[in-house]
């Protein structure tokens, strides 16, 4: 009996070795680890559980029925991170370079549907070179499957994709429709077409990181979420998100114990905003100061700059901040900034993630390019995102919320719970001197009268009392205590319940 | 005595003044600039008021409105603290015109101590021993051999008309001077038009120490003991201490009688300094005399137990001194830094801005060590560019100089700033050399000892391994609160392996560490493999404490803790370094990873946004330093100022001042 029991972990040895030593040495000469390896570092210790370490293709042209390696390009399974339980698959590059045929799409289908069924959240690692093109159609068809599964799972678990080499064609189609792409800098690239097929097209001369490296889709073309420094550090901080994300659309955030008190008061807040209306101060320091122990984990930081998305707690529990950041075009609102936290707000909304806004927005950014661009469409994103929202909502109005950007960033009346304004907020259609030259075009020869209307409309509409006389803002509160109060915002939201119309589903400004 | 008294000054000694006033329930009025309303100094005094633009000469500076601003309060005197109008021999006479009493000493001491001439004769007069030399003009080589020769070698050569070193020489036998005047003569003759030279004492290896006193209205004046001060960078002193370990008891009466005397001679009635230059032989010779509070006095206050504010207001008020010469005993032994916001990395350049975290060492008394920090700021302040870049004085006192340096060095690890750079790494530096603990000073010391200046250091040995350790202790902490998140899986426990493979950069350093109870044991891991002696570490340290503050082995360490991606950048005793906790297989793998070289992703300045160039801070061919300001850009009438990403040399300037540019505009070019 024992020699049969020993044949298993032979096979097995074999399975693990992939595309053997050669290529494994390869993959270590590039600053890049194998899919295992991988697979060890993003998951706690001996949790790994493998899927179809032993399934082959089943392929037999050009000669590849002789070319057969135990797991096919892909190695799946499931494992835990910090006790939680996460599906995943990683492409191993040492096996045929990664390439998915009709098994390897199998597999991962198969841990797709696991992953679905038992509602945890899945990891895509990257590192693959498209299609088998050996397998003609059967791999396109894979791809198809695997898509479709993505789109199936959307909303219900979060479904994380990390680029930790090349992705291309087809495979880079799946991770686009997950909730969030990760790069490994100067290791990674995605693109649909490669610099060869852009070469003989258009004739551009491109290298594969100009074309869709890190530097590109983290900054540029807003592809990915974030860009690590090497693969060690990427499946850390992959750890690190994961422990801000609920496992799936109903089980709720999750929690730890805090060492922050949430009575914590921060006086230094009080003199965050500027004696000079313009002059910027950063809003990360706000954010900082407010979420438990300064931990925040920051999304598409390099991207549209002008608004700060990412994760944070309050008392342990996970919570989603959108910020306006004056340092960088004073906070205004562009099609960028929109599609980035309209994207974020929907994801916090499909996971039940509370959201708190900070609000310091001058407007819509004007200009031909903006409008060209679809600004309208992109800021619809974000006020339908809000507005469609049934998380709990705490909006922190820091100094300016001028015109329809004041509606658009969580505004009470577009559905939020609480809205909150320091003395410092002015709330108006615009600011002094824009208003001044409409409302009183006539005085405009006057540098006196003008002067004064400006003292008149700054003394009126630039400050939060008009908005609190009205209720469109529940309180005034003092910078220092804005932790403490929305805690107790969020703590007295815990519960909300709130339903949308039944629809098959809303139909978003795309 | 006074009812309210007015501090026409801002920053730490406005708050040093107004703590004594309170503590003898004076009332406080605080005068402040348009830069300062929301300053520490307004806040703590009983009334403030409003006295001008942000530039000095336009507020702290002007007498008029500190009368006025008198009058509008009814401050009876005036404490003018240091700096400012402190020295103006005009300010006691116009505030004593208006009535009101100046807390310093009268103007003709003022007076006759400002002028470097005057003060020299004036201490000669008095007996002081000033630098032997011979002021007169000097024929030919041979009188000037003669001159040396009654002064003794070595000796200086000095152009009258000189300055800044040039036509100065130092001879140091008979030959040396004979050839030495012709040569400086010829110098002093080319450089300034005047072949003029004096000859004096050249001090090898001078050592600044100076003398307290003390005097009243009734003709009593004491000595409070020395403060050396060797430790300056450019003559700016950076640490001081009480007292000097130079000096001996014999060497100390004779400076304090001849500073006495010579404050005698002029009437002097407040608190002031005799300063010396001194020889590592103990001979010493008058510099000068400050009439005013030194910044360094809390050294002598510390070793005294003297509050030198709360005399100076006595006297001022006409009351005698309290105090006899025979009651003054020095006790222990205390050290002050100076913490400027100056960047030590970048050749202390000044920093300016907003001050996001400002956690000093805490103040204390106990076990007979004292911390005590005159700060003149609080966190969520602005160190603007119109003042001193001072921020704070950090003084420890204890029974002795090595453990009044250890608490020194203790308290600056866990003084934290964030937000603007600093000199602390550099203060902890220098409190950690050993040149410093051992006493031999010079003010050539930091010259000396940091000829290209202040750089990184990378840990090594002890304070690598102290490091290693806390960071382990650290990760640990971490990772327990990791293992109680919600929504784990039942029945399955994660594995949580003892040994630790720490990464100081690229450094490893293997450990295993355990808790036990609430602290942790550490041991290192040798390169055989065998496990070297346990460590007790113990801290009441939570994630978001900026300082872990504990002990190693029953030893109190303070180590500066800010997160990086993945691990912590812990800073000690002047030393900073990213660590990251790798399990072993994490290790394993980070040494498969690649070292990368900063990408060059800095060498184009773009403009981020369609502005206005407001102003370029840089110019063609200048180095600058990550992080160093290079244009000013407005956009939505918004200024955003656009700093280097990495060290470099500007090569191009492609836009000037109030250009308006398209976003992706070129602004700088870097070589």
């Amino acid at each position: 009996m024992k020699h049969i029991l020993e044949s298993l972990e032979a096979r097995r040895t074999a399975a693990r070795l992939g595309g053997g030593e050669k290529r494994i040495d390869a993959q270590h000469e590039r600053g890049r680890l194998t899919a295992r390896e991988r697979i060890e570092l993003l998951l706690d210790k001996g949790s790994f559980e493998e899927f179809d370490m032993f399934v082959e293709h089943r392929s037999v042209e050009f000669g590849m029925a002789k070319n057969k390696i135990p797991g096919d390009g892909v190695v799946t399974g499931w494992g835990t991170v910090n006790g939680r339980k996460v599906f995943l698959f990683a492409k191993d590059f040492t096996v045929f370079g990664g390439s998915l045929s009709e098994t390897h799409a199998q597999k991962i289908c198969k841990i797709q549907d696991m992953a679905l069924k038992a509602r945890a959240p899945i990891i895509g690692l990257y590192d693959a070179g498209g299609a088998r093109i050996q397998e003609g159609v059967a791999a396109l068809a894979g791809y198809s499957y695997v898509f479709r599964r993505v789109v199936q799972a959307s909303g219900v678990i979060p479904q994380i994709s990390v680029i930790m080499g090349p992705c291309a064609g087809g495979d880079v189609y799946a991770p686009a429709m997950t909730d969030f792409i990760f790069m490994v800098k100067n290791t990674s690239y995605m693109f649909v077409t490669g610099p060869d097929v852009v070469k003989t097209v258009t004739n551009e001369v491109v290298t594969p990181e100009e074309l869709g490296g890190a530097s590109v889709h983290a900054t540029k073309s807003s592809i990915a979420d974030g860009a690590f420094e090497n693969d060690v550090e990427t499946l850390l901080q992959m750890r690190r998100l994961l422990d801000f994300l609920p496992a799936n659309s109903t089980e709720g955030v999750p929690e730890w114990p805090s060492f922050d008190d949430i009575e914590r008061v921060d006086y230094s807040l009080d003199s965050l905003i500027p004696e000079n209306p313009n002059k910027p101060y950063d809003m990360k320091e706000l954010i900082l100061k407010v979420v438990d122990e300064g931990d925040f984990f920051e999304l598409s930081e390099a991207f549209a700059k002008n608004i700060i998305t990412g994760f944070g707690r309050i008392a342990g529990r996970t919570v989603g901040f959108v910020a306006n950041q004056p340092m960088v075009l004073a906070g205004v609102l562009d099609s960028d900034a929109s599609r980035k936290a309209a994207r974020f707000v929907r994801f916090c909304d499909s996971f039940n993630i509370p959201i708190v806004t900070f609000v310091d927005v001058p407007g819509f950014l004007p200009g031909t390019a903006q409008e060209y661009g679809g600004l309208i469409k992109h800021g619809a994103k974000l006020l339908f995102a809000y507005s469609q929202c049934t998380v709990p909502l705490v909006t922190i109005i820091t100094r300016k919320a001028f015109g329809g950007a004041f509606d658009v960033m969580a505004s009470k009346e577009i559905g939020a719970d609480m809205n909150y304004a320091w003395p410092t907020a002015q709330i108006a259609v615009m600011g002094a001197k824009g208003a001044v030259e409409i409302i009183f075009r006539k005085d405009m020869d006057d540098p006196d009268k003008i002067a004064a209307r400006t003292k008149e409309y700054e003394d009126r509409f630039l400050s939060p009392f008009i908005a609190a006389e009205r209720g469109y803002i529940d309180d005034v509160i003092m910078p220092h205590s804005t932790r403490r109060r929305i805690a107790r915002a969020l703590a007295m939201l815990r519960d909300k319940k709130m339903e949308l119309p039944v629809k098959k589903h809303d139909n978003i400004p795309m | 005595m006074f009812k309210r008294i007015l501090i026409a000054n801002r920053g730490e000694i406005a708050c040093r003044v107004i703590k004594t006033a309170r503590r003898m329930g004076i009332e406080t009025v605080a005068v402040y600039s348009e830069a300062d309303r929301d300053a520490l100094h307004v806040e703590m005094a009983n009334e403030a008021v409003l006295i001008g633009p942000p530039a000095a000469a336009e507020s702290y500076l002007v007498m008029d409105k500190i009368i006025e601003a008198c009058r509008k309060t009814g401050a009876e005197a005036v404490h003018p603290g240091y700096g400012f109008l402190s020295e103006r021999e005009a300010f006691p006479r116009a505030l004593a015109d208006a009535g009101i009493v100046f807390i310093g000493p009268n103007p003709g001491a003022i007076a006759a101590m400002g002028d470097k001439i005057e003060s020299k004769k004036a201490a000669a007069l008095a007996k002081v021993s000033t630098v032997p030399g011979f002021l007169g003009v000097i024929e030919d080589s041979k009188q000037a051999v003669k001159i040396a020769d009654e002064i003794g070698y070595p000796v200086m050569i000095k152009a009258s008309a000189g300055g800044g070193g040039k036509g100065m020489r130092i001879a140091r036998s008979k030959a040396e001077v004979a050839e030495g005047f012709d040569l400086a003569r010829a110098e002093a003759k080319a450089s300034f038009g005047d072949d003029r030279v004096f000859i004096e004492k050249f001090i090898v290896d001078p050592r600044h120490i100076e003398i307290q006193v003390l005097g009243d209205k009734h003709g009593n004046v004491i000595y409070l003991g020395e403060r050396e001060c060797s430790i300056q960078r450019r003559n700016q002193k950076v640490i001081e201490e009480a007292p000097s370990p130079l000096l001996d008891e014999t060497t100390r009466r004779l400076m304090g009688e001849q500073a006495v005397a010579l404050a005698k001679a002029v009437n002097y009635d407040s608190a002031g300094t005799v300063e010396f230059v001194a020889g590592q032989d103990k001979s010493f010779y008058f510099l000068e005399m400050n009439t005013r509070l030194q910044v360094e006095h809390p050294v002598t206050e510390l070793v005294t137990g003297i509050d030198l504010v709360e005399q100076m207001i006595r006297v001022a008020a006409g009351e005698e001194l309290a105090i006899k010469q025979e009651d003054v005993q020095l006790s222990g032994w205390a050290v002050e830094s100076r913490v400027y916001a100056e960047d030590p990395f970048r050749n202390f350049l000044p920093s300016i801005g907003r001050l996001v975290k400002y956690r000093p060492a805490k103040e204390s008394c106990q076990d007979g060590i004292t911390v005590r920090n005159d700060t003149g700021v609080q966190e969520g302040g602005e160190i603007s560019m119109f003042y001193d870049p001072m921020i704070a004085k950090l003084i420890t006192h204890a029974p002795s100089r090595a453990a009044a340096i250890e608490a020194q060095t203790h308290a600056l690890d866990g003084f934290y700033v964030d937000g603007i750079r600093h000199n602390i790494p550099f203060l902890s530096a220098l409190m950690t050399h050993p040149r410093w603990r051992e006493g031999n000073l010079s003010t050539g010391f930091i010259a000396e000892e940091f000829p290209k200046g202040f750089s990184a250091r990378v840990p090594e040995g002890e304070i690598a391994r102290r490091i290693a350790a806390v960071g382990a202790a650290i990760d640990r902490v971490l990772g327990e609160r990791k293992r109680q998140i919600s929504g784990q899986m039942i029945g399955r426990a994660v594995i949580r392996e003892r040994r630790r493979c720490v990464w100081l950069e690229r450094t490893e350093i293997p450990l295993d560490v355990i808790r036990e109870g609430e602290g942790f044991v550490v041991r290192f891991a040798n390169p055989d493999g065998s496990l070297g002696q346990p460590h007790l570490l113990q801290s009441a340290w939570v994630p978001g404490d900026p300082v872990w503050e504990g002990t190693i082995d029953g030893r109190p360490i303070a180590v500066q803790v800010r997160p990086i991606p993945n691990g912590v950048r812990l800073a000690h005793h002047g030393y900073e370094v990213a660590v990251n906790v790798f399990t072993q297989r994490e290790a394993s793998a980070a040494r498969w990873m690649k070292e990368v070289n900063k990408a060059d992703t800095g060498k184009k300045v773009l403009c981020p946004m369609p502005g206005l160039i407001v102003s370029i801070a840089v110019e063609e061919g200048q180095e600058v330093k990550a992080g160093e300001t290079l244009a000013i850009v407005e956009a939505m009438k918004m200024q955003n100022v656009l700093r280097a990403e990495n060290d470099g040399v500007v090569k191009k300037i492609h836009a000037a001042a109030g250009a308006t540019l398209p976003v992706d505009a070129l602004i700088i070019e870097f070589a």
